[in-house]
């Protein structure tokens, strides 16, 4: 890969009193790219992503998005750094006093120079590619979890973003919600092509939408590979986290290859 | 021994921060006042909610703290047969002591409470993070209307107290126990100069930045401080630490204002 990384994590240390959180992480994003996190809970999954958008400092080590090492710039780059950026929460984080319309236009409203009906329109746009147009003047309290995630990810994308944070998207919501969601993202992320990061636990799905899998476990990367290679992983790890759901994959293809050569 | 010295001077090493972050803070939000863009429909919503809602408790409680001083200052002052000065000794205890310290109080009760609570579930929710993720300054989008409505509501308030009281001194002392209309006015003409207005209204300011700061900072910080309660909780026991806090830092104050402008 030729490509310069928009996102690049050098000995990244993070530690909570006595507790190390993060140890020496090493990782780079590519444009482009779709990045899974996994990890059991606790692991560290969410500091990360608080680092990688400035919310948490790190102790050690740099992170470089978009070219700046965000821990040292002011807090007026940070701000501009984080306009390319957007991120779905993992609960949605909407405005609850405000409508759905109000909450993806704020982002314009706030940070741009467009007229009230030129956003009024962009608006419209996302709601309508994310389906959600009829609900556009109900409260976040007054819609479901997945149309909430669908609101989210709308305010997300609103600005165009470069790179957008995935904080457990699918978490808490039942598996036909949470295909509409990977169905969302695959729609989204082929229109706009941004560059996706996910931190989830919904293993194996979330694989399909990957193209490099970090696996994180004792706060350090244990694996970062090829969803593909990381099915295939020996790394005692990464089995405990994907034995449960898959079943030991390549126990049966080592049988296979057994057989073949018998 | 040690471990107990140790202890106090650990506390005390994270009071100094805890007031330099709560300083830290309060340049932020006076910082975020002067900040383009200019939110001047939620300064009008702010004051609505601070000011104007809170005009019924304060008519009520102004009516009845001046009819208790009328009363009081009757039977006080008729012992050296002085019920003359009545107009003079309610106007003076309500314009620089009572007026902006009942005021005050019955706005941190009101509005302080709500300021906090609604902070704090900002923050556990998430929202005050995203709003960050979204490049929208907090200090600027939220709070800076807040400062500013407190600012403008509280010495209007404190003025309509003053004025309520007095006519309620008058009801009790004139109507009901007979002294003299014109002598009630004509003593309060006397005696009460601007200084003494300048000052009740002084001290409003102060209070009125006392209250919201203290309130904000404390929502703000839910889950945050060095032994964190969090969720539902976490905002519970802050309104209460908020309201108690900023009454309390509140009358201190006047103490000191008093001692100081006197």
């Amino acid at each position: 890969m030729n490509q310069t990384p928009v996102i690049r994590l050098v000995d990244v240390t993070k530690s909570f009193g006595k507790q190390v959180v993060l140890d020496r992480i090493n990782l780079e994003i590519y444009p482009g790219q779709g990045t899974v996190v996994v990890g059991k809970s606790g692991q560290g999954k969410s500091v990360l992503l608080k680092i990688m958008l400035g919310l948490l400092r790190p102790d050690r080590g740099q992170v470089i998005v978009l070219g700046r090492d965000i821990s040292r710039i002011s807090s007026r780059e940070l701000t501009e750094i984080r306009l390319r950026f957007g991120v779905l929460f993992q609960g949605g984080a909407l405005f609850d006093s405000m409508t759905v319309l109000d909450n993806v236009a704020l982002p314009l409203r706030e940070r741009t120079k467009l007229t009230e009906s030129e956003i009024g329109k962009k608006v419209m746009e996302t709601l309508a590619l994310l389906g959600i147009e009829e609900s556009r003047l109900k409260y976040p309290a007054q819609i479901s979890g997945g149309m909430q995630k669908r609101v989210a990810l709308a305010r997300a994308l609103q600005m165009d973003p470069e790179i957008v944070l995935f904080d457990e998207p699918t978490t808490g919501l039942d598996p036909s919600t949470s295909n509409e969601i990977y169905n969302m993202f695959y729609l989204t992320h082929e229109r706009l092509h941004y560059t996706a990061i996910i931190v989830s636990h919904d293993i194996p799905r979330v694989f399909n939408l990957a193209d490099q899998v970090v696996v994180l476990h004792n706060s350090r990367i244990q694996e970062c590979a090829t969803p593909d290679q990381i099915q295939r992983s020996r790394n005692p790890f990464v089995r405990e986290l994907l034995d449960p759901t898959m079943g030991p994959v390549y126990l049966s293809e080592e049988a296979e290859d057994l057989n073949e050569t018998t | 021994m040690v471990s107990w010295i140790e202890r106090l001077g650990d506390e005390f090493l994270y009071l100094v921060e805890e007031l330099g972050r709560a300083g830290i803070f309060l340049f932020f939000s006076l910082a975020g006042i002067f900040k383009p863009p200019y939110k001047p429909y939620a300064i009008l919503r702010q004051i609505q909610f601070i000011g104007a809602s809170s005009v019924f408790v304060i008519f009520f409680t102004a009516s009845f703290t001046g009819m208790v001083l009328g009363l009081q200052g009757y039977y006080t002052l008729r012992q050296f047969g002085s019920e003359g000065l009545l107009g003079s000794a309610v106007a003076l205890s309500l314009i620089r002591e009572l007026g902006p310290v009942l005021t005050a109080l019955m706005v941190t009760g009101r509005a302080g409470s709500a300021i906090c609570a609604e902070m704090g579930i900002l923050r556990i929710s998430q929202q005050i993070d995203a709003l960050e993720c979204m490049g929208i300054d907090p200090f600027r989008f939220l709070l800076a209307p807040k400062y500013v409505a407190a600012l403008i509501s509280l010495p209007l308030l404190t003025l309509i107290f003053d004025v309520v009281g007095i006519y309620g001194g008058y009801f009790v002392g004139v109507k009901l126990l007979g002294t003299n209309a014109g002598a009630y006015f004509v003593s309060m003409q006397r005696s009460v100069v601007l200084e003494d207005i300048t000052m009740g209204l002084a001290k409003s300011v102060c209070f009125g930045l006392l209250m919201v700061w203290i309130c904000a900072f404390t929502g703000y910080m839910v889950g945050l401080m060095k032994r964190p309660v969090f969720g539902a909780e976490g905002v519970s026991r802050a309104t209460t630490a908020a309201v108690v806090l900023s009454s309390v830092s509140i009358l201190l104050w006047d103490y000191l204002l008093t001692a100081v402008l006197l």
